[in-house]
């Protein structure tokens, strides 16, 4: 690989892993962002029978 | 008629649960296949430009209205697109366009769950040590048999070198996860096998990064020349001087040079030759010449700018009716902004950082430039190429088998995305319970992969669905919606609905870019598909899909291929009739706020 062959590797990733980790960190770190908006025990509609 | 009164909306659990659902939607088959075939066939660095640019001006500002309107439209109490589409628009119109986004995902779902099959079947066959392919010939033997490519029908079988368990195994499953609903199946999945499947690919391309040159006999095909083949930004060509059929003195390109003294091993093959010619008068070897291809050179070309703009699109899943649908299921403070950033860069990690550096290289240092040539497509690089390099790799086994797992699981997460437009349009139009709308939607899937599936000579049912409906239609669509998001709904509109309850806020600049730059790039970019596909101008041939229908002077019209039209329009026009007689999405054009007994979040 050429010199600019790396550059453009390590520019690419570099790029889209540094996004992927500040939106990860924002994600994780924004104190609304951890919670959780419904619990596993609510029921959908789809597990209920309408007509009942 | 069954009545919602009462009924709990569903939704998801989590953000993190949503964005990875969505991630995991965006994260398939073309992340570590279509994409690194993409970047090799058109030069690399200059590739990454134009896909760069195509993210900020198409990708995310499609992806940011999508998750917008479906926000939106679910506090109105609609799930489906024509629903959301006719609120969002307030216009008759809306909610007829918006079958577009059901369509899209159910079609492409009947022929996607069959390659889904085919990973999960190339795996099993990795771990049982079934798979020795010492040349690519026998690997392309195997992929005929096992998907039935030689004769309709031959690869529905319940052996284990036949698709026909694997195929019964994924639709299951995917009717499973779908059946438990948007919390407790497809979150629930997506929150486990998105970083295992984000795990696995970082364990494969460590082991792809070590290999080195792994024939000492040819050093030059090593992976960090596999990386160059890929990624470097100018192109250094041997060509070779011919003689054309009609005379006159043409050129072709017979060699790449990729490794970091390019320049000058290219001009040492040059002087030898000259060296060559110079002591033999009478020799009949052709002169040799160097020919470069700037970065620049290389981003003139129109056809890089089609393929980057296309891989975006497909990649993030924008035009899909996908995302729409999933946010319908937040709450009117969840982000969205964020979120949809976040499942954005997690698809654009495992593409670039993960797809970039895993296939192409490792292909490229077992089977050569030569073994490459022609094998970038998703199909082949993925079938036949990368299951030769599999089986001549030490420890291959058991990478094949993380390899084309790693596929399953990314095609799973792409598929159960593609079930939930339907299921909401089911539910929404006939007022069905999801039990019932599942079982509705999987007689209907089952009827077109089993046309796919025993149709198999030569895929051609499945390369006429995956171009009419996974190509074309998707560009109507997502030009539709960025329309209707700019200028129906209104970009201002559309910015205050995006920034209520976000984490962050997208930068003003891209009030501009939805309004005015998208669209513009859209229609450009689809009248140059129309006219390159359908009319053979703008420097492009008639696609072979289009000459199936219709035909050439030799061949008539392929019944196979006019089936698959049959069934996509069979299902469009059902779609069609559901709207029509739904008076839950009719009423989605009309002036209330939310529909009676549906609650407000």
């Amino acid at each position: 690989m050429t010199f600019g062959g790396w550059i453009m590797l390590i520019t690419s990733i570099g790029s889209v892993a540094g996004l992927f980790i500040w939106c990860i960190y924002k994600v994780l770190t924004i104190p609304e962002e951890t919670e959780h908006i419904h619990g596993f025990e609510q029921e959908t509609p789809d597990a209920e029978h309408y007509d009942s | 008629m069954a009545q919602m009164s009462g009924s709990k909306k569903e939704s998801w659990n989590s953000r993190i649960g949503v964005i990875l659902a969505v991630a995991g939607s965006a994260v398939g088959l073309g992340n570590f296949l279509r994409f690194p075939g993409q970047v090799a066939e058109y030069g690399g660095g200059a590739f990454m430009i134009a896909y760069f640019i195509s993210f900020l001006l198409i990708g995310l500002p499609i992806c940011w209205a999508e998750w917008t309107m479906g926000r939106h439209g679910g506090q109105s109490g609609f799930n489906s697109c024509p629903g959301i589409m006719g609120r969002i628009s307030g216009h008759p119109a809306g909610k007829w366009l918006g079958i577009i986004g059901v369509v899209v995902p159910v079609i492409i779902y009947m022929y996607y769950v069959l390659i889904e099959a085919w990973c999960l079947g190339y795996a099993t066959n990795f771990l049982l040590g079934n798979m020795n392919f010492p040349t690519a010939d026998e690997s392309l033997a195997f992929l005929k048999g096992f998907t039935g490519m030689e004769a309709h029908g031959s690869g529905i079988g319940f052996a284990v070198n036949q698709v026909g368990i694997f195929l019964i195994v994924s639709f299951v499953l995917n009717f499973f996860l779908i059946y438990r609903g948007i919390s407790r199946g497809i979150e629930l999945f997506c929150k486990y096998a998105v970083p295992m499947l984000i795990l696995i690919a970082v364990i494969i391309v460590i082991r792809v990064l070590t290999l080195g040159a792994p024939d000492p006999a040819n050093p030059q095909n090593s992976i960090q020349n596999g990386l160059g083949f890929m990624w470097n930004p100018n192109k250094t060509f041997l060509v070779e001087e011919v003689v054309n059929d009609d005379g006159t003195l043409g050129s072709e390109r017979i060699r790449e040079f990729v490794g970091p003294r390019a320049r000058e091993e290219a001009e040492s093959v040059v002087a030898e030759r000259q060296l060559a010619l110079q002591a033999d008068a009478d020799s009949i070897l052709p002169a040799l010449r160097i020919e470069k291809v700037s970065l620049w050179q290389q981003l003139l070309s129109g056809k890089l700018w089609l393929a980057a703009a296309g891989q975006i699109f497909f990649s993030l899943s924008v035009g899909f009716g996908v995302i729409i649908t999933y946010s319908s299921y937040l709450k009117k403070d969840d982000d969205i902004v964020l979120s949809g950033l976040a499942a954005t860069s997690a698809n654009e990690f495992a593409e670039v950082g993960i797809g970039g550096i895993m296939s192409i290289p490792a292909a490229y240092a077992f089977l050569g430039m030569a073994g490459l040539a022609g094998m970038t497509s998703t199909f082949a690089l993925g079938f036949i190429a990368l299951p030769n390099v599999f089986s001549v790799m030490p420890g291959g086994q058991i990478f094949g088998f993380l390899f084309f797992f790693l596929l399953f699981l990314a095609a799973v997460t792409s598929s159960l995305s593609m079930l939930q437009p339907g299921i909401a349009f089911i539910e929404e139009a006939l007022n069905l319970t999801r039990k019932q709308s599942v079982a509705l939607l999987g007689f209907i899937t089952f009827i077109g992969t089993g046309y796919v599936s025993y149709f198999s000579t030569d895929t051609i049912a499945l390369d006429t669905m995956d171009f009419w409906v996974g190509t074309v239609m998707i560009y109507v669509l997502a030009t539709v919606q960025i329309i209707i998001f700019s200028w129906v709904f209104g970009v201002e509109k559309g910015f205050e609905a995006a920034h209520r309850g976000s984490a962050i806020r997208i930068p003003l600049v891209f009030k501009y870019i939805m309004k005015y730059v998208s669209p513009t790039l859209l229609l450009i970019i689809f009248s140059i598909f129309i006219l390159q596909s359908f009319f053979g101008l703008a420097g492009g041939e008639i696609s072979d899909k289009v000459l199936l229908l219709i035909g050439t002077e030799d061949v008539a019209p392929n019944p196979v291929a006019w089936g698959a039209i049959a069934i996509i329009l069979a299902f469009a026009l059902l779609c069609v009739f559901l709207v029509s007689t739904s008076q839950r999405i009719s009423a989605s054009t009309g002036g209330q706020k939310t529909l009676p007994n549906q609650p407000e979040n």
